[in-house]
């Protein structure tokens, strides 16, 4: 066997490309979760079409899966790919100009006849062009998979499913990752030939690496310097699953999850689904509506109701999300945002419902509203939505993204003890007065939780306008403008709940980048690259929307610059600048895409090299 | 439990300290009355009952029970009713609605929340007009009702209660009228000891907005012709002495024939009224008698039983938590690959 080269290096940045029947998201996500054992920091973004199987070799069903992983600390998915891994005319066509100028291009090549150019639409040959821009390498997918599966029972169709294992065993071996626990995978998921079939390919695979002469070098990545502690990968999704489920335990009283299926967010629900041992009961809802008002019905109950959706679902939760603004019960309600309007492209991403999450519904309807930054930080942020509901009694919105749900980065597993403030408590009968349903904490001017079963604390609640203290319905014009600024009031006294923002690099200057959600990984990464560059820029990143942090307008005066980066039309900007009468800057895209650490480095660049 | 120490309730204790607000007159208030004379009656304790309702002038009714009580939003009664009763089996859950609110824009709702069989009641209060919003035509309107906003008269036609929920596999379906006290209470009586979704259509005058539309089995003078008054194993007949009359089905069709007080209507081939028919059939045929060709069936239509949905939800819980052992957080969030970062 030639003996070959290795190289380190820091960084690098794949993208598996093929049909959506390809399994090219298994293939991402197989490949992540080695790159997280071989201790790189990693950052993934999955990119695949609304259609579960549009038809074979077309540009509308080619599926992606982009991991980046270093030996640094890194927070994106990374604007250009090192390599891509083409398993079509289709793939490649769809990806190829994301690749960096030299870097490699894997292709099938059996995959590229004429017929399957054709109908990616080339109508030549690119692949001698491509090759004076690109180290292409044609690595022959199909005939070597079918070759090392030779003589096992398995239908040619079988077969053929196995060649993303081929591909993935090569590149395990092109980037030095261990393969354990892909095997250790494989053994648990599939049986027989099939599994017999996978381990086969993956191993030919990598042999293959080992002795073609198509790869003289491989790679090594050292691992990250990265906090101490105990790590797993973690998507957004699973973080939000997860964090409903812990909220129960931490809170100790049991979770209502009510849901009905909808891409981005039906994960969550099949995630949560999975952990009815935790005492937890899910509910798949007729529709979006039914949903949200069960869930209510669960938390009149006494429960701690979730519901969750995605933006053309999110909406029609709005009116019961107002009838729980109205009678004061504690409910969390996620958005896991896609892009619009209408059905939009349900697989990517935006942040278009910041306004209609905060003003959204009909009248005078104020819910405090969060947003989570990473994955990992879905986990916490729908715990303390929990908290904020429970403690102020009112409906929280959380605001994820299609790029954090599907995104994986590694995650440092909290202790469990640390996760939360406080636990639910119910109204009990006093025998020295009579209960009064809408009498309120002085502090948070939350309102009792007094449930069903209870005895002596029969009441009424109900959507009619209701008097204070006694929740009563009349409809006098003094009682209504004192009940709706008690209620705007209560989500405002939430501000004393939530921590200040905290401003990343200096405290005052020329520049602060302000962003929110799932933008923090692309924002923080351009925001680094400055810093190095000894360029003077500061970061603050906004996870409460609504209220604002207490000393947001303060720290916003402090900077001659605000640029905001979003995935809408500036919906942010536009509350920072009505709030606080700062010239916000907005720096918009909307094109169902996350941003580019090079698109806000630009930005970044303009302002700081403006003379003024 | 609390039933066997706590005090005898009487009706006033379920009278909430409200003004009723209703239209002098208006079928609610007989509903009313009779459903605060039911309640004593059924050995639950007062915090166990829990009234909810949508939108109308009949989803008011919550307000004005001394129980716990959710004035919801319009049409979703049912969907709330469902969490509040998965959350809290040991509830005794009462859903109130009208046509409007439950067959129009609750409909998908009602439909859902019958066929998954919780154990809940279902009073839809039957008034044929849309009160509320002042008298526009609803759901079970006849075709050709002229209101503000069908000028030359409606061109819907109407839905029947009774077929909908026979067609969402209802286990328990009845009819009754609001003034007729003895046999609401019957029927509420019997809604509440059936294990599992109870639908219950009250005939319910508006006198505002459609006076009169039920005035034939309201009055008690002109019932007997006009209701068939259902009893299981008893025969379909109606009519007073002198001018008896029975159902018959002649191929499946259901057909009235006159009676002589002497017969036996067994023996002339009428119909036994059976609930418990596991084929819906039966019952679906029924539904279909309509004044003025056929008396109005009043009574259980149908009874039979099923697995309710929060048992079977309750008990997925226990054998996921007997499968798997109680969750244990630490164990969920060190699931799978993990590695230490020194």
């Amino acid at each position: 066997m030639p003996s070959k080269s290795i190289r380190k290096i820091d960084d690098v940045a794949v993208r598996f490309a093929g049909d959506s029947g390809d399994g090219m998201q298994l293939t991402g996500t197989r490949f992540t979760d080695e790159t997280a054992l071989a201790g790189n920091d990693l950052s993934t973004y999955p990119d695949f079409p609304a259609e579960i199987r549009a038809p074979a070799g077309t540009m509308a069903g080619v599926s992606g899966y982009q991991i980046h992983f270093s030996s640094h600390d890194i927070h994106t998915p990374a604007d250009r790919v090192d390599l891509l891994v083409a398993f079509n005319p289709a793939a490649l066509r769809a990806n190829v100009e994301d690749v960096r100028s030299q870097g490699m291009v894997i292709i099938n090549s059996d995959a590229f006849t004429k017929k399957a150019l054709a109908r990616a639409g080339y109508s030549e040959d690119p692949l001698p062009d491509l090759a004076t821009r690109f180290n292409l390498v044609e690595v022959p997918l199909t005939g070597l998979n079918r070759e090392a599966l030779a003589g096992l029972a398995l239908s040619q169709r079988e077969v053929d499913r196995s060649k993303n294992f081929f591909a993935l065993g090569m590149l395990c071996w092109l980037y030095s990752r261990p393969m354990e626990a892909t095997e250790r995978w494989l053994q648990g998921k599939f049986q027989g030939d099939v599994r017999e079939g996978n381990l086969r390919t993956l191993k030919a695979g990598h042999a293959f690496g080992e002795t073609t002469e198509l790869f003289p070098t491989h790679y090594s990545i050292p691992s990250a310097k990265i906090e101490a502690g105990h790590y797993r990968n973690i998507t957004g999704n699973t973080a939000l699953a997860w964090g409903i489920v812990a909220a129960g335990e931490q809170l100790k009283n049991p979770v209502f999850l009510g849901a009905y299926p909808i891409t981005p967010a039906s994960d969550v629900l099949h995630e949560v689904a999975r952990h009815r041992h935790f005492g937890v009961k899910t509910f798949q809802a007729e529709d979006e509506i039914a949903a949200a008002s069960a869930t209510i019905g669960a938390a009149f109950a006494g429960q701690l109701a979730v519901t969750i959706s995605s933006g053309p679902g999110f909406i029609l939760k709005q009116e019961a999300i107002g009838l729980a603004v109205m009678v004061e019960l504690p409910l969390v309600a996620i958005n896991v945002q896609r892009a619009g309007p209408a059905t939009g492209s349900p697989t990517k991403t935006e942040q278009g419902d910041l306004l209609s999450a905060i003003f959204g519904r009909h009248s005078q309807s104020p819910v405090p509203v969060l947003a989570p930054s990473t994955p990992g930080d879905c986990f916490h942020t729908v715990i303390e939505a929990f908290e904020i509901a429970v403690e102020y009694m009112t409906p929280v919105v959380v605001l994820s993204d299609g790029y954090l749900a599907n995104s994986a980065e590694p995650w440092k597993i909290p202790e469990v003890d640390s996760l939360t403030r406080k636990t639910v408590s119910f109204a009990e009968a006093s025998e020295d007065s009579e209960f009064q349903p809408y009498q309120r904490n002085p502090d948070t001017l939350a309102r009792p939780w007094a449930i069903p079963g209870t005895p002596g604390l029969e009441h009424r609640v109900g959507g009619l306008t209701k008097e204070d203290i006694t929740g009563n319905v009349v409809y006098g014009p003094e009682n209504h403008q004192h009940m709706v600024d008690l209620r705007a009031e209560k989500v405002a006294r939430i501000a004393n709940f939530i921590p200040p923002i905290e401003v990343e690099g200096p405290d005052s200057g020329k520049l602060l980048v302000i962003g929110w959600g799932g933008t923090k990984g692309a924002i923080t990464a351009a925001v680094e690259e400055a810093q190095a560059n000894e360029q003077v820029v500061s970061q603050a990143h906004i996870k409460h929307l609504n209220p604002f942090p207490a000393n947001l307008g303060e720290v916003l005066g402090r900077f001659e610059h605000v640029l905001c980066p979003e995935l809408n039309e500036g919906q942010l900007a536009m509350l920072l600048r009505s709030r606080y009468l700062v010239d916000v800057e907005s720096f918009s895209k909307i094109a169902g895409q996350p941003f580019k650490v090079g698109e806000i480095s630009e930005r970044i660049n303009a302002i700081l090299n403006s003379e003024d | 439990m609390a039933a066997e120490t706590a005090p005898r309730l009487s009706r006033k204790d379920f009278v909430a300290d409200q003004d009723v607000r209703w239209c002098p007159g208006c079928g609610d208030y007989s509903i009313l009355a009779n459903v605060q004379r039911v309640m004593p009656e059924l050995g639950v304790p007062r915090e166990n009952i829990v009234f909810i309702s949508g939108i109308g002038c009949s989803s008011r009714f919550p307000y004005y029970m001394n129980t716990y009580g959710f004035h919801t939003i319009h049409g979703r009664a049912p969907a709330f009713a469902t969490g509040a009763k998965a959350a809290n089996p040991d509830l005794s859950v009462w859903v109130v609605t009208g046509d409007g609110d439950g067959l129009s824009i609750g409909g998908n709702h009602l439909l859902h929340a019958i066929r998954r069989n919780l154990d809940v009641q279902i009073l839809l209060f039957n008034n044929r007009v849309y009160g509320l919003t002042k008298g526009q035509y609803s759901p079970t309107s006849e075709l050709g009702m002229k209101t503000k906003s069908s000028p030359q008269g409606s061109i819907d036609h109407p839905i029947d209660p009774i077929s909908f929920a026979l067609g969402c596999g209802a286990t328990f379906v009845a009819r009754t009228i609001d003034v007729d006290a003895q046999h609401l209470q019957q029927i509420l009586r019997r809604a509440h000891q059936h294990k599992g979704t109870s639908f219950v259509e009250i005939l319910q005058n508006c006198p505002v907005f459609n006076d009169g539309i039920f005035a034939e089995v309201e009055d008690r003078k002109t019932r007997a012709e006009s209701a068939l008054v259902l009893e299981h194993g008893r025969p379909l007949t109606f009519g007073s002495a002198g001018g008896l009359k029975g159902i018959i089905l002649d191929h499946g069709v259901p057909k009235v024939i006159d009676l002589k007080d002497e017969d036996d209507p067994v023996e002339r081939g009428v119909v036994v009224h059976d609930e418990s028919h596991e084929m819906r059939s039966y019952a679906s045929a029924l539904a279909t008698l309509k004044r003025p060709d056929f008396p109005v069936p009043v009574g259980v239509m149908r009874e039979v039983e099923k697995p309710c949905y929060e048992d079977l939800l309750v008990q997925q819980v226990t054998d996921a938590t007997e499968a798997n052992g109680q969750g244990d957080l630490a164990a969920l969030l060190n699931s799978g690959d993990t590695w230490e970062v020194a």
